[in-house]
């Protein structure tokens, strides 16, 4: 990564500058901003101003410098898109059937969404709308889960988001089909920003899949700053597959928070392939015994891509389970960073926690940057990490040469084998499949 | 058929073979023996393709066309197969799908129609019987999980689909025990036509029993210091590799 090129004394007011472009929401209905929220999101506002526009002198943007992002003429995305049908969205589905919430900029379009009929035990729509008619229901866990304290974006989308997706699974449900997020970004104008919100509760032994994915209709210079919440009752059971497939200039910032209550589950999929600069933190916090999180992540980099996860798996209840599995894949001149942190509470005890980041760097001017972070105050734990960079493994390539596969396809079908490796992992068999299709046609190109 | 004339080769500049020359006619098996460290496993590994391996003098033609000229998967292709010492285990790449991706390139460089996935699993299905090779096995990735037993299996199973010309078995008996050995060599056995041939490269007399070779060649310090028909193989089985060493040495003396 090259030395930064911000000047501090500016982030003060690139964030004033940032909150007048899109600060939009002020003019909202007062229904959608309630005084609870309105004073969660003033206070994100003073937080986001006191943290500044990110630099790399700070530890957790070391590797990371967003000052290029405060280049783009920035302004809140418009609710633009309003000629497209579903037949310009079908392509961006990963599969056809189930439910599925369609946003353009940030905005929820119930027009081009498909919404479960009545009856099923799933509650599904768009955040605004929800906030509008019942924002009691939203109350007790909107922004009330990802925190503000450290991270500008955060704050930022805490103070700004308009819209984004609301699903909620009573106790003792189960959603039968897989519900499919889509967020598109429309704009031809460089600078578009939208910062979508979701919130996804899972009630007591609930049961619930949902696939988040980005793409963009353009190839303008967007931004995407997004949260999601997930929080899980007690023995609820929840898969959660994010899918980045932006523009090659796009700037994708994201967080996902999960809070676990005892017995619950959690699996989360984290694939990037996408943006010029991505920075993705995935979070859980495993309040009481037995919970279980699986962080999975696959990123592939080409080109000047910088492709960055920050994980943070937050033991702070006894006997809970965490396994990290992020596999990255860079090739061109792109950049990949991997920070896993691992709290033990004092209170954790008999935790088992571990953490793998494996790469694969295909070209000398490609890199890696992985770090395991473990801060543990229990003395009863397991938990292990281990990060590896390397190339491809020459003698598995001779294999396959040796039995008259030629040398691209064998480095192809190693390469994939490697992203499958995550991929896998995914038990939403459509869109497992869809995704293997997608990266097969990634690695059949020129560049990785 | 292959051709192998004063070859000389090395790795990181130590030389290993030192002028070679093997002939090996259709329809022949040959036995390669010598003790370790002789250059057995180079000579395999030059006949394969393998890159670490500097070619310093000499040449090889298979079926008259210049085979270090060729790439590892030309040669593949071409009909040469290297049964390998430690098979190699490739995490996600699934058994079948490699097999036959490897056999349809194989198929194309013969200029034969590709086959297709009902076609492909009725070849496997009758070639996994004479291996008595668990079927399961094909479902997994290529190697993992494999007993070292069933890595071997696994090598001339594919042989078995691949049919290829020449056979290269590069201490294929080496961790097998008897059973195991049995079913490999009968294997190897059922595969010979008076069109293919194979260089079976062993270390120890037994494999022999199973398959009997039509010529055994003693490779010492990278050259072919005796060659004889399949009794050699009992001799040196009887008396061991000094003999030879020490005739070589007074060879060179003299």
């Amino acid at each position: 990564m090259q030395t930064h090129t911000d000047k501090p004394p500016q982030t003060t007011a690139n964030v004033e500058l940032l909150a007048a472009a899109l600060g939009a929401f002020d003019s909202a209905p007062a229904g959608a901003n309630p005084p609870w929220l309105k004073s969660i999101r003033e206070q994100a506002r003073a937080r986001a101003s006191q943290l500044g526009f990110p630099n790399t002198r700070q530890e957790e943007w070391r590797f990371t410098n967003m000052a290029p992002l405060l280049q783009l003429p920035l302004h809140a995305a418009a609710a633009n898109g309003r000629g497209l049908s579903a037949r310009d969205i079908a392509p961006f589905r990963l599969f056809a059937d189930g439910p599925c919430l369609v946003f353009v900029d940030g905005m929820f379009r119930k027009d081009l969404s498909a919404l479960p009929g009545n009856g099923g035990a799933l509650k599904i729509g768009g955040l605004r709308d929800q906030l509008a008619a019942n924002p009691r229901e939203l109350e007790t866990d909107l922004a009330r889960h990802a925190a503000c304290d450290g991270n500008f974006f955060t704050a930022l989308n805490t103070a700004f988001f308009q819209d984004g997706a609301f699903i909620y699974v009573p106790a003792d449900a189960t959603a039968e089909e897989p519900v499919q997020l889509l967020f598109l970004a429309s704009s031809g104008r460089p600078g578009a920003t939208a910062h979508p919100r979701n919130l996804i509760l899972a009630g007591k032994r609930s049961g619930l899949k949902v696939v988040e994915s980005y793409a963009s209709l353009t190839d303008a210079a967007h931004v995407t700053n997004a949260v999601t919440e997930l929080v899980l009752g007690a023995e609820a059971r929840v898969e959660h597959c994010r899918l980045q497939n932006e523009n090659g200039r796009a700037f994708h910032v994201s967080t996902v928070q999960a809070v676990q209550a005892g017995g619950s589950h959690w699996i989360s999929h984290s694939i990037a392939t996408g943006a010029r600069i991505a920075r993705n933190q995935v979070q859980t916090l495993l309040t009481a015994e037995g919970a279980e999180a699986v962080l999975n992540g696959l990123f592939l980099g080409r080109d000047e891509q910088l492709i960055d996860h920050h994980t943070v798996v937050d033991h702070a209840g006894p006997r809970c389970e965490s396994h990290e599995f992020f596999h990255g894949i860079l090739s061109g001149r792109s950049h990949g960073v991997f920070n896993g942190k691992i709290f033990v509470r004092q209170d954790a005890q008999k935790t088992n926690a571990k953490q793998t980041n494996r790469n694969l760097v295909l070209s000398d001017s490609a890199s890696i940057d992985t770090k395991p972070q473990l801060e543990i105050f229990a003395d009863d734990v397991k938990c292990t990490h281990g990060a590896t960079v390397g190339q491809l493994d020459q003698e598995a390539l001779f294999y396959l040469r040796a039995r008259g596969i030629g040398a691209d396809q064998a480095r192809r079908m190693l390469i994939r084998a490697f992203a499958s490796d995550v991929v896998e992992r995914i038990t939403m068999a459509p869109a497992r499949e869809r995704l293997e299709e997608l990266l097969a046609g990634r690695f059949d190109g020129a560049a990785i | 058929m292959l051709d192998i004339r004063d070859l000389s080769a090395g790795v990181d500049g130590k030389e290993i073979l030192k002028g070679l020359s093997l002939s090996i006619k259709a329809g022949e098996v040959h036995a390669l023996m010598g003790p370790n460290g002789s250059g057995k496993s180079t000579l395999a590994g030059v006949l394969a393709g393998r890159s670490e391996y500097v070619v310093t003098g000499g040449g090889v033609t298979f079926n008259g066309a210049d085979l270090l000229e060729m790439k590892p998967e030309e040669r593949a292709r071409a009909g040469v197969f290297l049964a390998f010492q430690y098979p190699v285990e490739i995490p996600g790449v699934n058994s079948t799908y490699f097999l036959k991706a490897a056999l349809n390139e194989c198929r194309k460089a013969r200029h034969e129609e590709e086959l297709d996935a009902v076609e492909f699993l009725a070849l496997v299905k009758s070639k996994t019987k004479l291996l008595e090779l668990d079927p399961a096995l094909l479902n997994r990735p290529v190697n993992e999980g494999f007993s070292g037993g069933e890595k071997k299996r696994n090598e001339i199973f594919q042989m078995a689909v691949l049919e290829p010309k020449l056979a290269i078995l590069d201490e294929t008996d080496s961790g097998l025990d008897i059973d195991a050995l049995r079913i490999v060599a009968g294997g190897v056995n059922k595969l010979r036509r008076p069109d293919n041939a194979a260089l079976v490269i062993t270390h120890y007399q037994r494999l022999l029993n199973y398959i009997v070779p039509d010529f055994v060649h003693v490779l010492v310090n990278g050259r072919i210091v005796k060659s004889g028909g399949k009794e050699l193989a009992l001799e040196l089985e009887k008396r061991g590799y000094d003999w030879i060493l020490e005739g070589v040495a007074a060879s060179g003396k003299a």
